[in-house]
């Protein structure tokens, strides 16, 4: 068994295979990532009770499991994808004089450097919030609150101070369309990749494909916009 | 008379597998717009060779489209701008004064042999690991024996029309194989004659393929607008399907 997960793995579509299982469930942590975060739209309670209740799931256990879930698939579609490259750069050598593509998209040709830029934003992102490294959003009093008689941490307070920095800001929406570029050709991959598409369904999953990223940079960019703008405060 | 060209040719010359290859530029003066682009590299090469110079080494063999033996890339295109054999591109598909860059097909596996020929043998292994139906003794079967289905028939007329000339690999940012690979796999598991090995064809095809050292597809789709038979990447699909499915009966069985 373990040979032969191995030998599915060192083949070229075995490894397309993994990038592929494993970016569907980032493309689904992604979305779901953002339907939490625009509950920040329904006041502090609405955000405040969802992170308590992510928290609280399975008696704290289910948190856990999610983010060594989410480890495992960012590490598997970066060492596979980091690979891949690394063999489509030695299958040419050396480039054409004239760059005659005719098919692809920018999204296709910089997989690679929009995928790089997007953990580069992970980490930050996992510094910035979750981990709180240079700010003190994960120990001063005024970032915890009460709700329903319980002490909860107050991440809309987070979310709004976190934004109030416009630098930050910036950043944060120069990540969102670097994902956003990164899952217009990501998503139709998937389906091409995973053989989940037929001639009649390709245009479909490809403009679905430009939707969902559509979506996503929508949702969560207008998240540090309306703190800018004083919209959420 | 018909009309004529004046062109500049910037051709890849490259002596041997081992010479690093520099491209060199040729005067292409009073080319027939009526010539193909080979008779145009042939009317190049009778004037090298009155000169005295060393002709430029390109592969041709039926000159009508159907082999598969011609190549080269045009304007970093694979058999240049129209979606046909470079055999079958004519010198009317170019403006007088163009300037027109050619090269070989560029990839690891299809080492350059001279100038703008490559090694393709690549190619024959991927097909002889697998890219047949065994052969079984006895008397050819009657005609018709065997009903196949109208649909089923033309799907595997259209992988079918592969020539293999590899213009799927020059025109993949990747120099992946997998469109080739996949029209053959795809043609026979189309056919029931074909369809009880597909299993063991598309694993062993597709190990050879990746033991050859071409890239992996990254969904660019250039493969299918290169190839002169217009042949789909929906094949790909297929052949991903199919791969993963032989792949996972092969590990739990």
């Amino acid at each position: 068994m373990m040979t032969q997960l191995s030998r599915f793995y060192a083949s070229s579509i075995g490894k397309k295979a993994v990038v592929a299982v494993t970016g569907a469930g980032l493309l689904a942590f992604v979305f779901a990532h953002m339907t939490g975060n625009l509950l920040i739209y329904l006041g502090p309670d609405a955000i405040n009770a969802y992170g308590r209740f992510l928290h609280e799931l399975g008696h704290g256990t289910a948190i856990w499991f999610a983010r060594l879930g989410l480890l495992a698939m960012f590490g598997l579609h970066i060492v596979a994808t980091v690979q891949l490259t690394r063999q489509n750069r030695a299958a040419r050598p050396r480039g054409y004089a004239l760059d005659g593509c005719q098919r692809t998209t920018s999204a296709a040709r910089f997989m690679i450097v929009s995928g790089l830029t997007v953990l580069a934003f992970v980490i930050y992102h996992l510094m910035h919030f979750t981990l709180g490294v240079g700010n003190d959003y994960r120990t001063a009093e005024e970032y915890f609150t009460m709700l329903d008689g319980e002490r909860v941490h107050n991440i809309h307070q987070m979310v709004v101070d976190g934004f109030s920095v416009w630098p930050v800001s910036v950043f944060y929406i120069l990540a969102m369309f670097l994902l956003c570029w990164h899952l217009m050709h990501g998503f139709s991959s998937v389906f091409q990749t995973l053989g989940a598409q037929t001639h009649g369904t390709r245009r479909i999953v490809r403009y679905a494909g430009y939707g969902f990223a559509a979506v996503i940079l929508i949702g969560n960019t207008s998240i540090p916009l309306a703190v800018l703008f004083g919209l959420v405060s | 008379m018909s009309e004529t060209l004046n062109l500049i040719l910037k051709v890849w010359r490259q002596q041997g597998p081992a010479d690093v290859g520099r491209f060199e530029e040729i005067d292409a003066k009073g080319i027939p717009v009526d010539a193909s682009f080979l008779e145009m590299l042939d009317i190049i090469n009778e004037r090298l060779i009155e000169n005295g110079a060393d002709p430029v080494a390109f592969d041709h063999d039926c000159r009508e489209g159907i082999c598969g033996t011609c190549s080269l890339v045009i304007n970093g295109m694979p058999h240049g701008p129209k979606q046909t054999t470079t055999c079958q591109l004519h010198m009317r598909s170019f403006r007088d004064g163009d300037v027109i860059w050619i090269e070989p097909f560029r990839a690891n596996a299809f080492p350059v042999i001279k100038d703008l020929t490559v090694d393709r043998t690549a190619f024959d292994r991927i097909i002889a690991a697998g890219g047949y139906v065994s052969v079984r003794t006895g008397a050819a079967p009657d005609a018709n024996s065997m009903p196949v289905p109208k649909e089923q028939a033309d799907d595997a007329f259209d992988a079918a029309t592969c020539i293999g000339c590899g213009a799927c690999v020059a025109a993949c940012p990747n120099a992946s194989a997998m469109l080739f690979a996949a029209a053959k796999i795809g043609h026979l598991d189309s056919l029931p004659q074909g369809k009880p090995e597909t299993r063991r064809r598309v694993l062993a095809m597709v190990r050879t393929m990746d033991a050859e050292g071409f890239g992996n597809c990254t969904n660019h789709y250039e493969c299918e607008a290169a190839c002169p038979k217009e042949i789909s990447a929906d094949w790909i699909t297929r052949m991903n399907r199919l791969h993963n499915k032989a792949a996972t009966i092969e590990a739990v069985r």
